[in-house]
């Protein structure tokens, strides 16, 4: 464990007085030539780069609405001020949501308005420097994109919609970040985020089945490229091998089984992650969602079911309709896509799922709501359906079940601190300092309930605390994938 | 007719094509500008109505601000209520005769301008108690501050302690708005009255005023949650064709 200055955990979470530039040393490892080549990105800063940036600024700003908005209409109420788990976990004020769209609107400001032109002191405008994109290179690579801020925004501006468009100007210049761009030319060139080829991962999914063999005593089946199944399964390929994830992925095996639907996962779209929307770039954006609509054309499936993966949700819920769509030739009688959550609690509702929750009795659970799910995304055909269909399988899944406190979970949930892409290493201070509301809250329900078991439903979040939990001296192995206590409680020698 | 009238006749005109135009403008840019992706903030409503229900919150009760804290949205709410009593209250000196309405917010008209500055003293507090929102304060946001307490203020001496004559102040503004131009009484508080609403008009549609109207264009708050029931495409996105590329 590399040491680091972990924040101390209270009684209660406090808002920290500002501690100006704490964080002005974080940043990310810059991409190679190869990684900005790969995404159709210049290799290194670009000639007359300032002109390029503005330029790119004005065309992103005037291709969304959202952009437009939010830069005129921030009044600094400075309701966002103490929303941001980046700000509460490091005292930074440019972690402030308010502060850190600052550092883009003073730009807009100073090139596109009226006020910002003639009377740039008066409005706070500056010119595009190598300071200040020094400056956005730093701290748009300290927002995880949790849109925590535009719940609580009087005008619903949304910091993730300006870090998103900062980071597409900056790679627009040149400037990219290693860990999304290196990760987003995997999925292109081999398919996933890890980089796995497809008989790697034929392999691996054999190998699961002979250990659910081993374990169980039954045939589950975890197939691969498969023509005519019911259901293409897509998720991050984290599931594959990472610990908790796997699971995971095992759990979801198991409930297809005992549906008795056939299923598969593809070789050519083994990743439901889509890291470009981090960076912003809608070209990427649409070519690596594209892999799923070939997947599932070409292996003729009815249904598409999304795995365990917050962004990844997002991306699939809210974009892929508008990206990959329209699926006319998807049978309609099912949500397209299917979050794997909604899939397994439907079959509880229907009682096709025999569930044994004392499996899970050395467990007291408690589950964290994901970014993207949350705030990003829906389940279910009710507004609110991510929050309470999880807890409905968890709960049908254990014994003993707690909520942390009510203005840290559902839309208020605190981000892992890991999300967006900065779940990389170079970034572990900030990772960690950054999960300190989130550790703040697990704190009071392991102190007041015994809780020794977080359930998730993201890829990245599983990861982040895997990692930091141990800095705020909880077990590491306390993370768990929702479908792991599915796994657990299952019983697959009932038949329905 | 004196300097000052003609003075004040040609501010207020000018004043007001800014602002009608400038937010006119505005309204056009942010209507016109498409919204290439599905982003409300989740959970949203699943339906046109719900979100109406949802805007409507947002622009009476400010919902999400209440969320978010408690002072701020109490200072906002009374400071916001306070101005759109003044503001349709004002409708007397430009109509004859006066919307039949306006007698009924004569007992509220007692508190509204002590309660604009009230809830400005509230919000200006912060800004230099609160060391968080002290930092995102620039010189404008508080010279925003120091023109809606002078209006407040100025507004106030009038009803309290400098009467003007409002006679011929609404004749002025008839007079104004018929072409047929009245002399305006040249009180000192009337004239600083009018010069700092008249500031406000032309500083609107070029500062953060933009809020008014950008809040009923934010996708975060009036999209309707149904990406998947509904294929939106807008923009770039509303370019891209799969049929081809996919088969």
């Amino acid at each position: 464990m590399a040491d680091f200055e972990t924040p101390v955990l209270g009684e209660y979470q406090v808002i920290p007085h500002l501690k100006r530039d704490t964080m002005a040393g974080s940043k990310p490892y810059v991409a190679k030539p190869d990684h900005q080549k790969a995404l159709g990105f210049p290799v290194e800063l670009v000639p007359d780069w300032e002109n390029v940036a503005v330029k790119k600024l004005g065309e992103l700003v005037a291709q969304s609405r959202a952009l437009q908005v939010f830069l005129d209409s921030c009044v600094k109420c400075g309701a966002c001020t103490d929303k941001c788990h980046y700000y509460l976990g490091t005292s930074d004020p440019k972690n402030m949501p308010v502060a850190r769209q600052d550092l883009l609107r003073s730009v807009y400001r100073r090139y596109y308005t009226f006020a910002g032109k003639f009377f740039p002191k008066l409005v706070g405008a500056r010119d595009m420097t190598k300071d200040v994109l020094d400056e956005w290179y730093t701290y748009f690579h300290q927002c995880s994109q949790c849109r925590r801020c535009s719940v609580f925004c009087p005008y619903g501006i949304d910091t993730a919609e300006i870090s998103m468009a900062a980071r597409d100007v900056m790679d627009a210049v040149g400037l990219g970040q290693k860990y999304s761009n290196e990760v987003i030319g995997k999925v292109h060139k081999i398919g996933n985020n890890l980089g796995l080829p497809g008989p790697a991962l034929a392999n691996t999914l054999e190998g699961l089945e002979e250990d659910v063999k081993d374990e169980t005593g039954v045939d589950v089946k975890y197939p691969v490229d498969v023509k005519g199944a019911e259901v293409l399964l897509v998720t991050p390929s984290a599931d594959f091998f990472a610990e908790p994830h796997v699971d995971g992925l095992i759990g979801y095996g198991k409930v297809f089984h005992q549906a008795g639907i056939s299923w598969t996962l593809s070789s050519h779209a083994s990743e439901a992650a889509n890291f470009s929307m981090f960076i912003g770039s809608h070209s990427n954006l649409h070519r690596a969602a594209m892999r799923i609509r070939e997947a599932a054309l070409d292996l003729g499936v009815k249904r598409i079911v999304v795995g365990e993966c917050g962004h990844a949700w997002r991306v699939a819920y809210s974009f892929w309709n508008t990206l990959i769509g329209p699926f006319d030739f998807l049978d309609q009688k099912y949500p397209i896509p299917q979050h794997i959550c909604e899939f397994t609690h439907d079959l509880i509702q229907r009682g096709a799922l025999k569930l044994d929750r004392s499996a899970n009795d050395d467990k007291v659970v408690t589950f964290h709501d994901s970014c993207n799910v949350a705030r990003a995304s829906r389940m279910g055909n009710m507004p609110g359906g991510q929050f309470i269909i999880p807890r409905e399988i968890i709960k049908a899944t254990c014994n003993h079940f707690y909520d942390m406190a009510p203005e840290t979970i559902g839309e208020s949930t605190f981000c892992c601190g890991g999300g967006g892409g900065i779940l990389t290493d170079e970034l572990l201070d900030l990772r960690i300092k950054g999960a300190q509301p989130r550790m703040q809250a697990l704190k009071q329900v392991v102190d007041e309930y015994g809780v020794n078991h977080v359930a998730a439903i993201c890829a990245i979040c599983k990861s982040q605390f895997t990692k930091v939990l141990p800095y705020y001296k909880f077990p590491m192995d306390m993370i768990g994938s929702v479908h792991g206590l599915v796994s657990k409680a299952i019983r697959l020698d009932a038949k329905n | 007719m004196s300097a000052v009238t003609v003075m004040y006749t040609l501010l207020f005109y000018v004043a007001t094509a800014i602002l009608v135009i400038g937010v006119t403008r505005k309204i056009f840019i942010y209507a016109r500008t498409p919204q290439p992706l599905k982003i409300p903030t989740t959970p949203a409503p699943t339906t046109r109505a719900g979100v109406w229900m949802r805007m409507l919150r947002e622009v009476t009760v400010f919902e999400s601000l209440f969320k978010a804290s408690k002072w701020t949205w109490l200072f906002g709410w009374i400071f916001h209520f306070c101005l759109l009593v003044e503001l349709i209250w004002h409708l007397r000196y430009f109509t004859e005769p006066v919307l039949v309405f306006l007698p009924w917010l004569q007992w509220f008209i007692n508190f509204t301008g002590y309660g604009m500055v009230l809830g400005l003293f509230g919000l200006w507090g912060r800004r230099f108690l609160v060391d968080r929102v002290r930092y995102i304060s620039s010189l404008s946001d508080h010279l925003m501050l120091a023109l809606l307490v002078g209006i407040a203020a100025s507004g106030l001496s009038m009803k309290y302690l400098f009467h003007t004559d409002i006679i011929s102040l609404k004749a002025f503004f008839l007079g104004l708005m018929t072409f047929n131009w009245q002399p305006l009484p040249s009180d000192l508080p009337l004239l600083v009255h009018l010069t700092l609403v008249a500031t406000l008009m032309i500083v609107f549609p070029v500062s953060k005023l933009l809020h008014a109207p950008g809040v009923f264009f934010s996708p975060t708050r009036n999209q309707v949650d149904n990406p998947r029931e509904k294929r939106w495409v807008a923009g770039w996105s509303a370019k891209i064709d799969n049929t081809k590329a996919g088969g």
